[in-house]
């Protein structure tokens, strides 16, 4: 009887360790969820920031004969009081060729206020060739009151981009995330927005 | 051991029980409650739609309601039946004298009041109750949810906690307990679907508890998980909350599985056809379960692949499914059927949850989903394989063990005017509900276009019917355990087989204080 009462909580502890490990695996979906959206571009995530360098390898640009529209979309979420567009609706460009384009954000409200844009590339698999050197998303930006803000985008095509794929749009979603700033200075990370 | 006693005296037999016999009382008798209470947020469902038009409550509330009506039929009341269906025939059927770990027991049991009122009250509360649909997706469940989401998030956990519990006691009961000579493969079909059930249990359900962990770091310590401004992504959500949803379906279904596949060969007079691919059936399902969540979400925009994938991964639960309805008509076939009311609600479950499992292949072909997402086609299939799947398997099971429970045979009349009434107010209920969405009815609003009026006429008034009959099993039942039709032997059924049969009826208080002769255990292949 003693012997069967410990053989019950050895295996009710084993039991246990793969309740702890599921938890935990629910947590590490979220950074594998990253990878595999980075490794995909599922969801039309665009990647962080590359360097000049590598886009200005392309010294053979001239021999892309494709050329490829890139159109610029905005969109406010929820209530942010902004007036957030591009600056031009669309470019064309040969892939490997790097190009600025601007987008405009002025702060509608009267105070101070953070926001955060979030791409996203429509069709899903361009994302991961839309390659960004300078963006206005990697970062929070502050408008003041009133503020007119132009914000640069400096990108280029891969010359990896598939032959089917002529144009790509471009979205950005701003939101106003002042009210999740203002609790927790210093900033370490991007925050939510939660004014429910 | 000590010497044979009985139960303690008044409350205290329940608030301290370790028995399983009283614990499975507990779960079942908690079970229906919860049963009407879900019901009684159905009927108020059905009383809206009754007619186009908002007549009754105000959309928040009705939102209130599907959400409510959702939590409590899944993890208030199928899940506890089987849970309780469990504990109280499994250590019956193998030869055991209770289960391995009854504190544990007794606490996995308790936790569940104090969630599920935890989870009502909510209702009650400024801001009102959950109201994002059970499968409360973020950012609805996170920026735009009421206060009370706070409740609603540590009540899941409570229930978690109590289905984690549960599955280890089972398993280590089921791995552990077997008397002498009882091996893996002659378990009998509802032990080896428990077991099945019971690793998907300790699978899944911490996933779920990852989700709203997430949740309430998102509403209250400011992360982003759920949140595209912040890095997050409410897609996010729907992966984790689908890795857990969908093996949560065969949780609920697979232990059904188990009881029809007792019942079958008892009123056959035949063994089960095909012992053997049943149990790998049942494993391949669960397996199976995991890999196919992401049908539920064809239209997040997944590329051409994903979408592919997990079309062909779901068409493919099809196979072993079949295997298993195949077997289920097999044991049927040249058997000397008799139709009492358990094998009515088994074949009853046999024919509607086949229904169901085909709407569940339509709705698995990707293109053909984008028409049906969100529709009352959906609403349709989940409740065909929900109502007369889960649910007729319970009460199914509950006709069937109740005189050895109780010792007393229930009244056989009034059990097949309950089978009936269900049966026929089923259809009328659901069948209709097919057509409403394939015409577009959208699922989760309180209104609906005048085209549609005539079907949720005929369609609420099915729930009605079917609501109302559901009396007809409390008064079946509360009348079996205050003597029914007279008192009946140990074996009530001449064709049923198994250890649980070879105890008397109603059992001793401790099962079996020691283990049968291995010659009592039948080979069931």
């Amino acid at each position: 009887m003693e012997e069967k009462t410990s053989n019950n909580k050895k295996l009710a502890f084993k039991l246990t360790s793969v309740v702890v490990l599921m938890f935990g695996f629910a947590f590490a979906m979220v950074p594998l969820y990253d990878v595999f959206c980075e490794v995909t571009g599922l969801n039309g995530k665009t990647g962080g920031q590359v360097s000049v360098d590598e886009g200005s390898s392309s010294t053979k640009a001239d021999e892309e004969v494709r050329e490829i529209k890139v159109q610029f979309l905005a969109m406010n979420n929820e209530n942010a009081q902004v007036d957030f567009g591009p600056v031009q609706s669309s470019v064309v460009v040969k892939p490997g060729e790097v190009t600025e384009v601007y987008y405009k954000a002025v702060n509608l409200t009267n105070s101070i206020m953070t926001t955060q844009s979030v791409p996203s590339v429509s069709p899903l698999q361009a994302a991961e060739f839309l390659k960004k050197i300078e963006c206005f998303c990697f970062k929070n930006q502050t408008l003041a009151v009133g503020e007119e803000k132009l914000m640069p985008l400096r990108f280029y095509i891969d010359k990896e981009l598939p032959e089917e794929i002529t144009k790509i749009s471009l979205n950005y979603t701003i939101f106003d995330i002042t009210e999740v700033k203002e609790g927790d200075e210093p900033v370490h990370q991007e925050h939510s927005t939660h004014q429910s | 051991m000590g010497e044979h006693h009985g139960p303690a005296k008044g409350i205290t037999r329940w608030l301290y029980s370790t028995n399983h016999k009283d614990i499975g009382t507990l779960y079942l008798w908690l079970s229906l409650i919860m049963f009407f209470m879900g019901g009684v947020y159905a009927m108020c469902i059905r009383l809206e739609l009754l007619q186009p038009g908002i007549q009754y409550f105000d959309p928040s509330l009705y939102n209130q309601f599907i959400t409510l009506h959702g939590l409590i039929m899944v993890f208030g009341a199928v899940m506890p039946a089987f849970v309780g269906l469990a504990n109280w025939m499994i250590p019956m059927m193998i030869g055991a004298p209770d289960m391995a770990l009854p504190r544990m027991n007794n606490w996995s049991f308790w936790i569940l009041p104090f969630a599920f009122s935890m989870l009502s009250l909510t209702t009650l509360m400024p801001g009102g109750g959950p109201n994002f649909g059970w499968t409360f997706y973020a950012p609805l469940s996170t920026t735009f949810a009421p206060p009370s989401t706070t409740f609603f998030i540590f009540a899941v956990h409570m229930m978690g906690a109590s289905s984690i519990m549960g599955a280890i006691n089972i398993i280590v009961t089921i791995l552990n307990l077997r008397a002498p000579g009882m091996t893996l493969m002659k378990m009998p079909l509802f032990v080896w679907t428990w077991l099945i059930t019971a690793f998907l249990l300790i699978a899944a359900m911490p996933i779920l508890a990852g989700a709203v962990t997430m949740m309430l770091f998102d509403i209250h310590f400011g992360t982003s998980f759920f949140s595209a401004a912040g890095g997050g992504d409410p897609v996010l959500f729907q992966h984790v909350f689908w890795f857990f949803g969908h093996p949560e379906v065969y949780i609920i279904i697979l232990p059904a599985f188990g009881v029809v596949s007792q019942i079958f060969p008892t009123f056959s007079r035949k063994p089960l056809f095909g012992y053997v691919s049943m149990v790998y059936a049942t494993a391949a399902i669960a397996i199976l379960s995991f890999i196919v969540w992401a049908h539920h979400m064809f239209l997040v925009g997944m590329p051409f692949v994903g979408e592919a994938f997990f079309m062909y991964a779901t068409m493919l639960i099809a196979i072993p499914t079949g295997v298993k309805v195949f077997n289920w008509m097999t044991t049927m076939f040249k058997g000397a059927i008799t139709f009492e009311t358990p094998m009515l609600f088994a074949i009853g479950f046999l024919v509607l949850f086949t229904c169901g499992g085909f709407t569940g292949l339509m709705l698995a072909i990707g293109p053909a989903d984008f028409q049906y997402h969100d529709s009352y086609f959906v609403v349709a299939h989940f409740h065909y394989v929900l109502v007369p799947g889960a649910i007729f398997s319970a009460m199914g099971a509950t006709y069937y063990w109740l005189p050895k429970w109780t010792g007393n045979m229930y009244n056989e009349t009034l059990g097949k005017v309950h089978f009936w009434l269900s049966f026929v107010s089923i259809n009328v209920l659901f069948f209709p509900q097919h057509f409403l969405g394939l015409a577009g009815m959208p699922r989760r609003i309180p209104d609906y276009a005048l085209a549609f009026a005539d079907f949720n006429f005929l369609s609420s008034i099915g729930g009605f019917v079917y609501g109302a009959s559901q009396l007809i099993f409390v008064y079946v039942v509360i009348q079996c355990i205050r003597g029914g039709t007279g008192k009946v032997s140990e074996k009530p059924w001449d064709g049923a087989v198994g250890l649980e049969w070879t105890l008397s009826s109603p059992p001793p208080y401790h099962s079996f204080s020691t283990p049968p002769d291995p010659k009592l255990i039948p080979d069931l292949h």
